[in-house]
């Protein structure tokens, strides 16, 4: 189950908010997404799912495998590491197991992942973690 | 609630045995005639557990399992239903899932898919909603709550024996351990793994296995297949991604030669092989056999590994398995899976 175990508890009042007052929260996602969007963007290959896992696996954006698979890899992975489906690209949950050693939340990786919750497709993840994401809206 | 029916659940009842079990696939077929499917399975009843129907393996489509499994149901056999997530979502896991229960299918193989790329249609949509250790928990939670995922009821809940691949050849090797506790974290409740041409890798990957306990929690069946030549090795070994045939093994076939009788022996003795030097590791529940379109195989191989008859799947005799298996407690029995599911919605 994904938990909020990686949002400062300062923020829970804003969290409150954005449950009780959809708009508000579609507000501030229209404003922010774009540029929290972006920037992951171009920092990560983000593909702006609005479930962020990156700090879990070494800041690797596992939607980039294209089975987007959660608790990958898949039996796929070619002998040299890389993609069954893409040959020219490494297997992102290779480079996401090897950078996630970097970083402390790698444990979290280990744990089995919600599939997506697609109705976040596209939104401001730190807004939806904020809110208490997946329940995000309803309460 | 479910009719007595001698064939439900010889595959679990097998597995508690103790003994080891044999499992092996068919191929669906690319055709509407019935009697190409009870063909198959005439070959391979007496020799097996349980028969898999793999769902369009390497995106190439063929008639669907669930229904080869119907048929494998009407025959007597226990069928082992692969559901893959490249062409179904949520839902329509979940409405097979329960479609299989009801024509009597209860082993189902949780797999994420081969890629559509790889096939015959690569320009088709891909779905993956979700991946093969959700739809491990997807099948548990319909069995144990007796509810969809999203809640609702389900009256009378299914009654589903999930299963797992596992993938030793594949990188990050490290990791692939890990994956497969996830699994069994997740509901697998039986595990069949990719084919072993490398051994020596297998036995590593089950050492780790077995550090972890896993081996102990749920029985893992080793995949076997027999290689019909040369072609067939290297087709293998170049193209099936997830693969891992050892060169020494594709020499062997190429000095075979081209006389068929001569290449599938050579094939066969492999594979024969392959079985002893399984036997030496431990922790195998039992093999997986994968003749790839080559089912009249199964016979010489079962008998040449002098594997143990099954329990008998042709005959339905009432006294089945009385003889064959001794009632002790099974330390391999398989663990109980979390009953709570981390789903969201
Ligand atoms: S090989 Fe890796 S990136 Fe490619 S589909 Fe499989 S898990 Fe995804």
């Amino acid at each position: 189950m994904e938990t909020k175990e990686h949002v400062p508890a300062m923020l829970e009042p804003i969290g409150q908010v954005l449950r009780r007052h959809p708009k508000v929260n579609l507000q501030l996602n229209r404003a922010l997404a774009p540029f929290e969007n972006s920037a992951k963007v171009l920092l990560f290959s983000c593909n702006m799912c609005g479930q962020c896992l990156l700090h879990e696996n070494g800041y690797t954006c596992l939607m980039n495998c294209p089975k987007q698979v959660r608790n990958g890899p898949c039996g796929g992975v070619r002998m040299n590491g890389h993609c069954e489906v893409k040959p020219e690209m490494e297997c992102i949950w290779l480079k996401a197991e090897r950078r996630s050693r970097r970083f402390p939340g790698r444990y979290l990786f280990l744990r089995i992942h919600a599939p997506l919750d697609w109705r976040r497709k596209g939104s401001s993840a730190i807004l939806n973690a904020v809110a208490g994401w997946p329940g995000n809206g309803k309460e | 609630m479910m009719p007595a029916d001698p064939t439900r659940g010889r595959f679990e009842r097998a597995l508690r045995s103790g003994r080891p079990v044999v499992t092996c696939e068919i191929g669906s077929p690319d055709g509407a005639d019935p009697a190409d499917v009870r063909k198959r399975a005439k070959l391979v009843r007496d020799y097996v557990d349980a028969v898999n129907v793999p769902d369009n393996t390497g995106g190439v489509v063929h008639a669907a399992p669930l229904a080869a499994c119907a048929i494998l149901v009407q025959e007597g056999i226990d069928p082992i239903l692969h559901m893959t997530c490249r062409d179904r979502n949520r839902m329509a896991l979940q409405s097979d899932l329960l479609g299989a229960a009801l024509l009597g299918i209860r082993n189902i193989l949780c797999l994420t898919g081969d890629h559509m790329i790889h096939g015959d249609q690569p320009e088709t949509k891909p779905v993956y909603d979700i991946d093969s250790v959700i739809l491990l928990e997807v099948a548990n939670h319909l069995t144990r709550e007796g509810k969809y995922v999203s809640g609702r009821e389900i009256d009378p809940p299914p009654d589903l024996f999930p299963g797992c691949a596992a993938e030793p050849f594949a990188p990050p090797y490290a990791y692939r351990p890990l994956r497969l506790k996830k699994k069994v974290e997740a509901g697998a409740r039986f595990v069949q793994t990719q084919i072993v041409f490398n051994v020596e890798r297998f036995a590593e990957y089950m050492g780790r296995v077995h550090d972890l306990g896993v081996d102990k929690q749920v029985p893992i069946l080793a995949g076997v297949a027999p290689i019909r030549s040369v072609k067939a090795a290297t087709f293998m070994r170049d193209e099936v991604p997830g693969m891992e045939v050892p060169d020494a093994l594709v020499r062997r076939m190429a000095q075979a030669g081209d006389d068929k009788k001569k290449r599938e022996a050579e094939g066969i003795a492999i594979c024969v092989e392959i079985f002893e030097d399984l036997r030496k590791i431990p922790g195998i529940a039992g093999f997986h056999i994968m003749p790839i379109n080559w089912e009249s195989a199964v016979a010489k191989i079962s008998r040449e590994a002098h594997l143990q008859p099954a329990l008998g799947s042709a005959k339905t005799s009432p006294d089945e398995g009385k003889a064959a298996v001794p009632q002790e407690p099974q330390p391999q029995a398989p663990s109980a899976p979390p009953a709570s599911v981390p789903l969201n919605s």
